[in-house]
């Protein structure tokens, strides 16, 4: 019975409880119990009392959800994955989790992330990495590894986290589920801890399109707590596109040479020719300042973070670290014990790059990237509906194998970064399974469609229709025989 | 390239105390990412306007009215070193 509970998707499940076929309260009690048998390092804490206190709902009426651990929830451990904020209970609940709440979600956990979402396998967390369900010796992806996995692995129906340069679309691909990383200012960023706060975009992550878009409309809407929350003009229906007739979708010319695994290349393109056995037209359009993305995203997301961490400084929340000497020397003792290699490096670039004599070269310099990029993604926009791209260059990689090279690691974010530069929405589907270029296992490959700003329904129906047509049915476990 | 110097200069405006390991190992990562990054030393754009956010924002304005903050014991719950109602610090001034 329990395992038949867990098939449902949340949409199916929203339904078969709207219709009183299903009690809310033994759907969300088998959830639990699922999460109790995390094996992945997903949970960084479980909400084992979800009736009680402020993650608690008493009459469930949406499915359960994981959350990543970097909205603040009320009494509820929040750690964004770091020591230096290690016993935090914030006072007050993100608008994004409240929302759920009051939607008559129950929240299941808090999940594992890269430290301050900085990285993108998952690897950089303080508390411990988190496994790859199709694979345990690969990395999830990251920043919201924990998040994906979860979905992933059965240890939650769906989930939330956060993209700042594709962390929640990249994941998503490396587990085999669906993504979607809204336009800048469509979800309230109230309570979600800053990492670059003109990049950052809370989304979902599920199993399928419709779940996607069922969790965009709990979401999204204005905040007076956030006032670059606009919200999306309606709340997103559910998709029903059966095809994708009279719409016309931009490969950027520049990324059929670049980079990629044999086994994503070969999807990708078999996954445009499902577009056009849909009735879609699929053409080359220039996007000539997007491989400078990753080194404008590289120069402003640090700057922005350098800014916004400096408020970890052992006074207010957290840990500290007494010394003898002056207040300064408490702050950079913190610091120094606080922080992870990673969250340092960023805070060292951005640092470096906001200094006099190399702000204008190097963060003002990124900005005008910025302006080219999107620029490029308007033009592209006037002759097309979307631009698509593999989600990332390779399926799965293994744990520690990216560890000791930061460029390396970065370049998972090619395809994502251009995206959240320009503000712009995109989702990540599960489009098969290809082997790594060393071989191995197959492993999932996620393909990204990117559209203008604020046409998430039409980027949700075109996805949807895509969805149809693949039918994505492996599961881990069972992927690498199919 | 990035010389010890610069690391524990950045380091000092940053409030990090980094080991002499540390310090060792950010100059070359740093030297690194930086020569990824001069790429965009190359294009044209003098003439181009920066982007620091791509949402068009308008002031979003609200009356001026006085509310209830939090309480002062649930915020200083959260310090590390509460005492007499206040954030307690290290003197700025360390005594000799």
């Amino acid at each position: 019975m329990t395992a038949e509970l867990l098939e449902l998707s949340a949409l199916e499940a929203h339904g078969a409880m709207s219709a009183r076929e299903l009690s809310a309260e033994d759907y969300r009690d088998a959830w639990i119990e699922a999460a109790a048998g995390d094996e992945l390092g997903v949970y960084l804490w479980r909400g084992e009392d979800t009736t009680a206190g402020a993650v608690g709902v008493e009459r469930p009426s949406v499915a359960p959800i994981a959350v990543k651990d970097i909205f603040c929830t009320e009494g509820v451990p929040t750690t964004a994955a770091s020591r230096i904020l290690e016993g935090y209970r914030p006072p007050y609940t993100a608008t994004a989790v409240r929302r759920l709440i009051e939607a008559g979600a129950p929240i299941l956990g808090k999940t594992n992330m890269d430290e301050f979402a900085m990285g993108s396998s998952n690897e950089n967390s303080a508390y411990g990495p988190v496994l790859n369900p199709w694979d345990r010796t690969r990395v999830p992806g990251g920043s919201s590894g924990g998040s994906a996995a979860a979905v992933a692995g059965g240890l939650a129906p769906w989930a939330i986290g956060t993209d700042t340069g594709g962390s929640i679309r990249q994941p998503a691909s490396l587990c085999g589920i669906v993504g979607l990383k809204p336009t800048y200012g469509a979800i309230s960023r109230y309570g979600m801890i800053a990492f670059a706060s003109s990049l950052d975009q809370c989304g979902p992550l599920t199993r399928d399109v419709s779940d996607a878009a069922l969790l965009l409309s709990i979401l999204q809407g204005r905040d007076s707590c956030d006032s670059t929350s606009v919200g999306l003009e309606q709340a997103p229906r559910l998709p029903d596109r059966e095809d994708l007739r009279g719409l016309r979708f931009a490969v950027p010319v520049e990324i059929r040479s670049g980079a990629m695994e044999s086994g994503v290349r070969a999807i990708f393109e078999a996954t445009l020719k499902r577009i056009e056995d849909l009735g879609g037209e699929i053409a080359e359009a220039p996007l000539p300042h997007a491989e400078h993305g990753i080194s404008a995203y590289y120069l402003i997301a640090p700057a922005e973070a350098s800014s916004n961490l400096a408020r970890y400084d052992g006074v207010r929340y957290g840990m500290r670290v007494e010394t003898e000497g002056d207040v300064v020397e408490m702050y950079e003792a913190t610091r120094a014990a606080g922080f992870g290699d990673e969250v340092k490096r960023r805070i060292m670039l951005g640092t470096y790059a906001l200094s006099s004599g190399y702000y204008e070269a190097y963060y003002g310099r990124a900005q005008k990237v910025r302006t080219k990029i999107a620029a490029d993604f308007a033009g592209a926009f006037e002759d097309f509906d979307f631009v698509v791209t593999p989600t990332s260059p390779t399926v799965a990689f293994g744990l520690g194998e990216k560890t000791d090279d930061p460029l390396a690691m970065y370049m998972n974010d090619f395809f994502t970064v251009p995206m959240s530069l320009a503000g712009i929405p995109a989702i990540s589907i599960p489009a098969g399974l290809a082997e790594p270029d060393g071989g191995g296992p197959r492993l999932p490959v996620g393909f990204q469609i990117a559209a203008p700003a604020f046409a998430e329904q039409h980027l949700l129906d075109a996805a949807y229709a895509l969805e149809q047509a693949i039918g994505f049915e492996a599961r881990p476990g069972e992927g690498s025989d199919g | 390239m990035i010389e010890r110097e610069q690391v524990l200069h950045v380091a000092k405006l940053a409030r990090l105390r980094l080991s002499d390991a540390e310090v060792e190992k950010m100059a070359g990562e740093l030297s690194g990412i930086l020569e990824h990054v001069d790429r965009i030393g190359e294009l044209e754009l003098d003439d181009v306007p920066p982007t620091s956010h791509v949402v068009e924002l308008e002031n979003v304005l609200r009356p001026d009215r006085p509310r209830p903050s939090w309480p002062r014991e649930v915020v200083l719950a959260q310090a590390p070193d509460p005492t007499e109602g206040a954030f307690r610090v290290p003197s700025p001034q360390a005594e000799a």
